[in-house]
């Protein structure tokens, strides 16, 4: 028996497609073009990618190489204070620490535990079924605060989404997945119908040729490396890992950026994200180091 | 009651391709999240989601009677001795108590409602969770290890983990109150099987209750260890979401999920689920059963069987089921050497033709080389109004394009009479084997248990089944 979620939300649209598991890993990525923000776009107070109708768009017709955003109230609040994280200390553990100074190996299987994430964006899902390629899109295409798929936030950092203020907190899971739930419920914000965006930096001290980036995620999610779109979950998921592989990538020597956005309706929330070489091992010899933002 | 072969048109295939799709459940097998089919004084009983659940006399035509103390979601039952130990979700799984979860255990001594001897007893809670833990006690499931009587309770949904703890086989309640042992993520209605030396995870993935839009599907990991790490084909742990397909979706039903282990023996394993939408019956959750093989070691759903046009061929020999007719050559021609011009397709032998020759009465049965011939080809055709065993429908099997019907007889041999009655001795039991083969028994001797079986080389005769002999085991192939 499914577990049945305890939350009322407003009934969505009538449903033509359906949601099913599939994944996109775009051929070389595709860059996310800021410049396709239409600053003027703006949707007071609401934050409702359930307004985009996906019966509306098709998949088929929905180019899965650009992310096509709308803004939504983009004001920011100092985003460059950096703050402490405050922590509801007792409600974190097991789950995660804050993130220490200094650099992170990944974990015994390569997955990366150290994530800047944003507190989640609430949104207006009654069902997952919903979920098809192109609602993930514009769900998470819709911009919500500025520069979201550009910016590398700090701790403390904060945003204003509508009338909420959503903040940045640097923290190391202690698992392989990354429980997005825990981290809202800590957070005291909505724990279903959501979603999350997140940051990490990967120090890489080589180049190196033709790693894929594996995810799975609890729900749908989109992932991009160093801006390019490597690798999206669509459809109502459970999170497996590596159930999404990207197309062959290049971690840069040096300094790369992965960022994610999860979205979930009724859920628990979660992901886990590592790089795997051609024969399927992980990738380790990188860090992770949130100090170099 | 008047037999009818059930139409062409009803199931659709028939005229146009070999295999034809299982029929689903016949009667009323509405139901959700069905527990482990128990066998109670000659017939089974399932129970589901909410209280009620389904009775069966011959594990075909189910239908509503079955009653169920406590209520709640998604239930299991386990014969311990001759009694039956039955749990429960009493709360959690997002209702009213949320991911507060609780399970329940309770005793019967008969599943009859009818029985003097009906009622549930000593019904209390085994298992919670808090709400806020990383599991919702919810979607019990046994499981008693053959291989020392201890008795163990899987649950859990995607609310966290998948956990285990021990029973006490003789109270049903917890042995100790050790932490439990999380085995699993990312599913539920788990439930545990032993096969060769291995513990077998099943547990359902996907997404639960939207009808024709559920994408639950069974999957399963596997363990030498009662308590895991239960591992999938490919290595990866179900605590990190691992599990390789046992069903999903297919033909016109959606979702299927619950697993339910019947294990007939003799080779012969069957599962119950359900599936979230049966298209053919206006998207409702209904029971299916299907057959359980086993390759390289692991469970997968067998044939979706629901007759065609077969060859029937002798594992024993790998000659094919015939009647015992003279062959006709087949009408092709050698070209002369330089002869030039279109290349023309010889037809199939016309039945209506060949069988011109044939004697009229009953016809004996062979086993010979496959030559293409009409006399070998049979059709398999589900038959209605005469009941079924479980998870399928009595079949008669005719000569393809005749009606010409195999048969057993008094003196327990095959025969072919020269039309199908609807005796009981025309009606044959299809069984699919652990290793995909078949076993095909006689609705007048099944009981006895005997099967069609190669008992030489080239003569087929009905023999009682053993699953050692693999004379008794055919194959279906479409010719």
């Amino acid at each position: 028996m499914k577990t049945r979620f305890n939350i009322v939300m407003p009934v969505c649209g009538v449903l033509a497609v359906l949601s099913y598991q599939g994944c996109s890993s775009p051929a070389g990525g595709s860059a996310v073009n800021p410049t396709v923000v239409n600053p003027t776009v703006v949707s007071p107070s609401v934050v409702n990618p359930s307004v985009v109708s996906p019966t509306v768009v098709s998949p088929a017709v929905v180019s899965p190489t650009v992310v096509n955003p709308t803004v939504v109230n983009p004001t920011v609040v100092n985003p460059t204070v950096v703050r402490p994280t405050a922590l509801a200390a007792s409600s974190m553990p097991p789950y995660f620490e804050p993130a220490a100074s200094g650099v992170k190996a990944p974990g015994p299987d390569g997955f990366l535990q150290r994530w800047l994430l944003l507190e989640p964006i609430p949104q207006s899902i009654r069902s997952n079924a919903v979920f098809t390629e192109s609602y993930i899109r514009n769900a998470i295409g819709t911009e919500y605060f500025p520069n979201q798929f550009t910016v590398v936030p700090r701790d403390g950092d904060k945003v204003k989404i509508g009338d909420e203020e959503s903040v940045w907190h640097a923290l190391d899971s202690n698992g392989f997945n990354v429980k997005l739930f825990r981290f809202a419920e800590a957070m005291n914000k909505p724990t279903y119908s959501i979603l999350f965006w997140v940051v990490t930096i990967v120090d890489s001290p080589r180049e190196i040729h033709d790693v894929r980036m594996a995810v799975g995620s609890n729900s749908a999610s989109m992932w991009w490396l160093n801006g390019q779109e490597a690798v999206s979950l669509f459809g109502d998921r459970r999170m497996v890992m590596d159930d999404c592989v990207s197309k062959r990538l290049t971690i840069k020597k040096g300094r790369n950026i992965i960022r994610g956005a999860v979205i979930n309706g009724p859920g628990l929330s979660d992901f886990c994200l590592r790089f795997i070489d051609e024969a399927g091992e992980p990738i380790k010899d990188i860090t992770l180091n949130l100090d170099t933002i | 009651m008047k037999t009818r072969v059930l139409t062409v048109a009803l199931f659709g295939l028939l005229t146009v391709g070999l295999y034809c799709p299982a029929l689903p459940l016949d009667g009323e097998p509405y139901i959700h999240d069905p527990s482990t089919i128990m066998e109670c004084d000659g017939k089974y009983y399932t129970f589901g989601t909410g209280g009620g659940g389904l009775i069966s006399e011959d594990g075909w035509t189910w239908r509503g009677g079955a009653e169920r103390r406590g209520g709640g979601l998604a239930p299991d039952a386990v014969k311990i001795g001759d009694r039956y130990l039955i749990s429960y979700t009493s709360r959690g799984g997002g209702l009213a108590g949320g991911h507060a979860g609780a399970i329940n255990t309770m005793w019967a001594n008969t599943f009859d409602p009818q029985s003097p001897d009906f009622g549930f007893n000593d019904d209390s809670v085994v298992i919670t969770t808090d709400g806020i833990e990383d599991c919702d006690a919810i979607d019990p499931g046994f499981f008693l290890d053959p291989t020392n009587g201890r008795l163990y309770l899987v649950y859990g949904t995607f609310f966290g983990f998948i956990r285990q703890i021990e029973l006490d086989p003789k109270t049903g309640k917890r042995i100790n109150d050790d932490d439990p042992i999380d085995i699993a993520i990312d599913c539920e209605a788990t439930v545990m099987i032993y096969n060769d030396g291995w513990y077998y995870l099943l547990g359902t993935h996907g997404t639960c209750c939207s009808s024709a839009n559920s994408t639950y599907n069974i999957r399963v990991g596997r363990s030498r260890n009662v308590s895991g790490p239960f591992v999938d084909h490919m290595g990866v742990d179900m605590l990190r979401g691992g599990g390789k397909l046992v069903i999903a979706a297919n033909g016109r039903n959606v979702g299927p999920g619950h697993f339910g282990l019947i294990d007939q023996g003799e080779d012969v394993q069957k599962f119950s689920f359900h599936y979230e939408a049966d298209l053919g019956r206006g998207g409702r959750s209904v029971l299916a059963i299907r057959s359980l093989l086993w390759q390289d070691g692991w469970p997968i759903a067998g044939e979706d069987f629901g007759g065609g046009t077969f060859t029937i061929e002798s594992v024993r020999s790998g000659f094919t089921l015939e009647l015992g007719v003279e062959a006709v050559s087949l009408s092709t021609t050698r070209p002369r050497r330089g002869e030039t011009g279109p290349i023309a397709a010889i037809p199939d032998q016309d039945v209506a033709v060949v069988s011109q020759n044939w004697p009229a009465g009953d016809i004996e049965i062979r086993i010979a080389d496959y030559m293409l011939q009409a006399h070998q080809k049979w059709t398999i055709t589900p038959v209605a109004g005469v009941g079924g065993y479980m998870g399928s429908p009595y079949f008669k099997i005719t000569v393809a394009g005749t009606d010409r019907a195999l048969a057993a007889t008094k003196d327990i041999d095959v025969i072919a009479v020269p039309a199908f009655t609807g005796a009981s001795e025309q009606l044959w039991q299809i069984d699919q084997l652990i290793d995909g083969t078949y076993r095909i028994m006689p609705k007048s001797l099944a009981k006895e248990g005997y099967a069609l079986t190669a008992v030489g080389r080239s003569t087929p005769s009905l023999t009682k089944f053993s699953a050692k002999n693999l004379a008794a085991r055919w194959k279906l192939i479409a010719p």
